[in-house]
């Protein structure tokens, strides 16, 4: 398991081989990429500032990758997320996991996906047209998050 | 003496113009609600952003709480709205 906050950009079909080639027992890996887009909220996005919280933002990701480790069994997870100042199509943050079969890689990459979203301590701040503007946490998130608790 | 740290981000830290502080917490004080009652009446702006209870989270530690999380002497506390990350 890894976890990366980092500045800089990342080789998300690097990574993948890496994974995949460390792991024999694994017969399915699942990976998700998030990127910047230029349209957000109906207006065009010229650039993105992510703070986090330095300290907080290791242990929230590992405590969520750990989790999915636990519950699906996995072979590996990796979570780098960026921070700090993008544009459109950069990449912000990668997910890949190993798993014995495809069924719970698929989910355990939608689980830390739905978990980074509500719980992870990041922000961003988006430039636009009419200036800069924080970006609103949305309820639908929270919703994602919710059918995991069962 | 009841001394912790706080820390505030992204639209908080903003607002305040500035990150962290030490608070000495007065000893009816012991839980992230009162805390936030506390900062509140601090002022303008800070009766803005910490009235509506729903729009600041909170952490201890580095592990998010809820609003009766029991703070204590020497404690990392922030604050911050809602994440957007990912």
């Amino acid at each position: 398991m890894r976890i990366s906050v980092q500045t800089e950009d990342f080789d998300a079909g690097a990574e993948l081989a890496q994974m995949r080639l460390a792991h024999p027992e694994a017969g399915a890996l699942v990976s998700f990429v998030g990127q910047v887009r230029d349209l957000n909220d109906g207006a065009m996005v010229s650039g993105m500032h992510l703070e986090h919280y330095p300290g907080m933002t290791e242990k929230a990701l590992s405590g969520i990758a750990e989790q999915a480790m636990q519950r699906w069994e996995l072979a590996d997870a990796l979570v780098i997320h960026r921070y700090g100042d993008l544009k459109p199509l950069d990449q912000i943050v990668l997910v890949v996991v190993a798993s014995a079969h495809r069924q719970s890689a698929f989910a355990a990459c939608e689980f830390i996906m739905d978990y980074l979203k509500t719980e992870a301590p990041f922000w961003k701040k988006e430039s636009t047209p009419e200036g800069e503007r924080w970006v609103d946490a949305k309820e639908i998130d929270e919703v994602a998050k919710s059918r995991w608790n069962r | 003496m009841s001394l912790i740290k706080v820390f505030y981000f992204a639209r908080l830290k903003e607002s305040l113009n500035y990150s962290t502080e030490e608070i000495e917490l007065p000893s009816d004080v012991e839980t992230i609600a009162e805390l936030k009652v506390l900062l509140a009446q601090r002022g303008e702006t800070w009766a803005n952003l910490f009235s509506d209870k729903q729009t600041v989270r909170a952490a201890i530690n580095h592990a998010l709480v809820d609003n009766d999380a029991r703070i204590k002497s020497g404690d990392e506390v922030a604050f911050f709205p809602p994440v957007t990350g990912g």
